[in-house]
């Protein structure tokens, strides 16, 4: 395949210049390649998401629908939730970090499936592009939940092809997930037992888990609804003897532990962030690492906290509102874990720690507010309120988002081999944090005032706060594009990265910058356990012997 | 690795044995299901139905299947699998179980 | 311990050792076993609770299918599953001719159920009994509207969930295609065998979604047989 002269510049081979040809890229089984091609995907699918975004609070600047019709608006915030759930949260960190870093992490050559894993790719760009085809179609107006009746008989809009492509992309998820599973299972190095792996490791098994148990379910799911929109089928349809309230169990008994998939990973990223960047193993690792595994499994548990004012059984509520709060506690340990290791630790404010810290206090407050929803008597108030839409915007953005950003800017040495531009990064870091504040702190307030969610007009009285949401959007904005830029930049411009830039400890900061195919030029042997920062010079020689032997 | 997986080669003998046990469950359910047995209890058809089936399917993953031989590890798979559908099914069935009216209003002819 | 069995035959390059692939290959196709479980656990719950909700409608639509052709099926998949077991014993003793002997019949058992199915399918559509336009359900005057719902409720139940049954046995049937071949060529031996082991786990999976599928479908109005 490799037809290029590549004896020019670069004396050593990397995966990057092992082959250049875009059939190189596209059949690639390289893991790392495929965790690039996904990066380049999802960028896409986040700019167009955002792009709805920002008509959603172009609109709600004035109290009247001026902007849009109300019927666009409709279509307007579903594209915006369906895309940047299904093609941009729910990829982002497994599909890109963990792709590239988890075989390296493990000191493996690759996944064990490289087809299955470039075939999730493939996979995930056939339902990427059935969604743009609904999109060129005027998009689709159910909201991302799609609840019948409304979708399987009213609405006008695309939503059966909409339904096949979340069906397929769900797959390319699963695969994923499937693949992760089984290399953490089988292809640790020689010494990595599962008490030494990064916590990155622990998170992406637990997300893996939530992929594999509730991605197939919400597959089943919108094929019925399919079904029952193209036959009426007098499944989820009240009118033909259907029950729509099964629809919503079903939906959900995926879409809340989906919240996982996003945000267990970037939990796991923040780990590996803040050991690093105070010198010091992660309190409580243990405690850390089953938490993990806790939130997979809790997560399953609570899904009917959605269905508060539904016909759900008010016994069901109260279960599943007790078990909402259960939920709580994994997610309290993992933070006040990482208070304790910054506690004391020699804090260093790299970009990458800065979004972690943000990470802390925004998580907090949007898993604090989910407290406040998944109680049975206050939701009933703040149900389908802009304090739902605030809370899981601090949860998605301010955590998923957050982790992603940071740990795209902690491995970018390690992935592209050259260093990003650190004031810049930290300057973003800061636009984001406040913007974000500014977009979503007054949507709580709007929510607890009575703000209804999906409305595109509203009364005067909240055209204060909706005018500071949108400007803190605006903000947000451009802390968002900021990192796209100097990001493609760097890549051709930046300077060259070592092997260890960050002094950090862990296999992939022994391998060199970017990594060579077989991502190690020697075989890995752990012999110490996770975030033993006294050993990290020594690992350091040993990544660079092993740089020097690559032949 | 695990030491365990060293391969155990299941003989014919138990294949055969299974296929017979498969046979006379079939058998079983279908005689059964000849049968109303609303009159006794209302779920008994049910009951018995599924609890065959459960006997016919838990023989399949272990000896078909190699369950009985294998690593513990797709032992705790298989278990975490029925774990979590149970999850579903239980927690599902329950609000439509603690619903007042359910299911007679629906359910009427 | 890695490097020495560079070239080893049926090895990959990512893989350290045969038996390293190996647990990779079963635990892969087991836990892709729990992704199909959840998948199917979800018809499984729609049917619990439209069961529940319509006993009547249901025992009524059970009624409409037949169990001899269902229980022939059953019989035809559960030989099925007896052969593909002695496929994976031939497998591992290594005796290449009963190998893909064994292969080829559960093949052609797998083709039996799908042309039974067939005709089932076939029949229902001649009946009308297809749950889609044109649907009239046996003495449909003789019931209210909602009852005739009911019935059609069951029968959508019935297509979905066969419906997906057929189509992983025909993946079945293309997976046991390409063994044959490759056991035909000489490709396994003792020490590779695990494509054998790994499509023998899927093809035992697909048969216990239909030895719960005989009961809840064909079974539930059977006792009404007679009456
Ligand atoms: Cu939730």
């Amino acid at each position: 395949m490799a037809t290029e002269v590549i004896e020019k510049v670069e004396s050593r081979s990397t995966y990057l210049n092992n082959g250049h040809t875009v059939k190189s890229w596209l059949l690639t089984l390289d893991h790392k390649r495929i965790g690039l091609l996904y990066l380049f995907s999802i960028s896409i699918f986040f700019l167009i998401g955002g792009i709805y975004a920002s008509l959603i609070r172009l609109e709600l600047v004035t109290p009247e629908g001026d902007l849009l019709t109300p019927d666009t608006y409709n279509r307007v915030f579903t594209m915006h939730g369906v895309i940047m759930i299904f093609f941009f949260l729910i990829p982002s960190i497994p599909a890109v970090l963990g792709n590239f870093l988890l075989p390296i992490m493990l000191g493996a050559k690759d996944v064990a499936f490289p087809k299955l894993n470039l075939l999730s790719w493939y996979i995930f760009m056939l339902g990427g592009a059935l969604m743009m085809y609904t999109l060129i179609n005027g998009g689709i107006d159910t909201g991302w939940t799609f609840y019948p009746p409304y979708s399987s008989i009213y609405s006008n809009s695309e939503v059966t092809m909409a339904g096949v492509s979340i069906f397929i992309t769900g797959f390319s998820s699963i695969l994923t997930g499937l693949n992760f599973m089984v290399t953490i299972h089988t292809m640790r190095a020689p010494g990595l037992t599962w008490f030494r792996l990064p916590l990155f490791v622990w998170a992406h098994y637990a997300t893996s888990l939530i992929q594999i148990l509730g991605t197939p379910v919400i597959a089943i799911t919108v094929l019925a609804l399919a079904l029952e929109r193209t036959f009426q089928i007098g499944i989820f349809d009240p009118k033909l003897g259907g029950d729509p309230v099964l629809f919503q169990h079903m939906f959900w008994f995926y879409s809340h532990p989906a919240v996982y998939i996003m945000i267990l990973p970037s939990m796991g990223v923040i780990s590996e962030i803040i050991a690093n960047s105070t010198r010091k193993r992660v309190f409580g690792y243990h405690f850390v690492a089953f938490s993990s595994l806790a939130i997979a499994v809790f997560g399953f548990l609570v899904w009917g906290h959605h269905m508060f004012t539904t016909s759900q059984s008010m016994y069901a509520g109260m279960v599943f509102s007790i078990i909402s709060y259960a939920v709580a506690i994994p997610s309290a340990i993992k933070t006040f874990n990482w208070l304790a290791t910054i506690y004391k630790g020699s804090v260093s404010f790299s970009t990458p720690m800065i979004y972690a810290l943000a990470f802390l206090g925004l998580f907090t407050i949007g898993g604090m507010t989910g407290l406040f929803l998944s109680a049975l008597g206050l939701d009933i108030h703040l149900h389908d309120t802009y304090f739902v839409v605030a809370h899981f915007h601090y949860v998605m953005v301010g955590g998923a988002i957050i982790g992603y950003l940071g740990g795209l800017h902690y491995w970018w040495p390690k992935m592209t081999g050259r260093l990003y531009p650190e004031t810049l990064g930290r300057i973003s870091a800061v636009i984001v944090f406040v913007g974000f504040n500014f977009t979503f702190m007054p949507q709580f307030i709007l929510g607890y005032l009575g703000m209804p969610r999906r409305y595109y007009a509203y009364v005067p009285e909240f055209q204060v706060l909706h005018v500071l949401s949108s400007g803190g959007a605006f903000v947000l904005a451009v802390g968002f594009m900021l990192p796209l830029f100097y990001l493609a930049w760097s890549i051709k411009y930046g300077q060259k990265a070592p092997n260890n830039p960050w002094t950090a400890f862990g296999l992939e900061w022994q391998t060199a910058s970017p990594p060579p195919t077989e991502n190690f030029t020697y075989n890995p042997v752990v012999t110490t356990e996770a975030y033993e920062f006294e050993h990290v010079e020594e690992i350091r020689n040993a990544g660079k012997t092993g740089a020097i032997q690559t032949a | 690795m695990s030491d365990h997986t060293e391969h155990h080669i299941v003989s014919p003998k138990i294949y055969f044995a299974i296929f017979g046990a498969l046979m006379v469950f079939t058998a079983i359910t279908v005689a059964v299901a000849r049968f109303d047995l609303a009159s006794v209890w209302g779920p008994l058809n049910i009951i018995v139905a599924m609890t065959v089936a459960t006997i016919k399917a838990t023989l399949v993953v272990l000896y078909f299947m190699h369950v009985r031989y294998s690593s513990k590890l797709t032992q705790v798979i298989v278990i975490a699998g029925l774990f979590w559908l149970l999850i579903m099914l239980v927690l599902t069935i329950a609000d439509y179980v603690a619903r007042t009216g359910w299911p007679t209003p629906l359910g009427q002819v | 311990m890695a490097d020495s069995h560079a070239s080893q035959y049926g090895l990959a390059h990512h893989f350290s050792s045969m038996e390293q692939q190996r647990e990779a290959g079963t635990i892969g196709m087991w836990i892709f076993l729990l992704t199909e479980l959840m998948f199917f656990g979800g018809m499984f719950l729609v049917y619990a609770i439209f069961r529940t909700t319509y006993p009547a409608g249901f025992e009524q639509g059970s009624h409409l299918l037949s169990v001899k052709l269902g229980g022939l099926n059953t019989i035809v998949l559960i030989v099925s599953s007896v052969t593909m077991a002695m496929a994976v014993y031939y497998s591992q003793i290594g005796e290449k001719k009963r190998l893909v002997g064994m292969l080829s019949v559960t093949l052609v058992l797998g083709l039996v159920f799908l042309v039974v199915k067939y005709f089932e399918y076939r029949e229902k559509f001649e009946h009308h009994l297809f749950p889609a336009m044109g649907f009239y359900a046996p003495d449909a005057e003789h019931l209210a509207l909602q009852y005739h719902q009911q019935v059609r409720v069951f029968l959508w139940i019935y297509f979905a969930m066969t419906g997906l049954h057929a189509l992983h046995m025909i993946i079945g049937a293309g997976m046991l295609l390409v063994l044959i071949l490759m056991a035909h060529k000489g490709r396994f031996t003792t020490s590779y065998n695990s494509p054998v082991e790994i499509c023998g786990l899927y093809w035992h999976f697909v048969d216990i979604v239909w030895i719960f599928l005989f009961p809840l479908l064909y079974l539930t109005g059977y006792h009404l047989t007679g009456h």
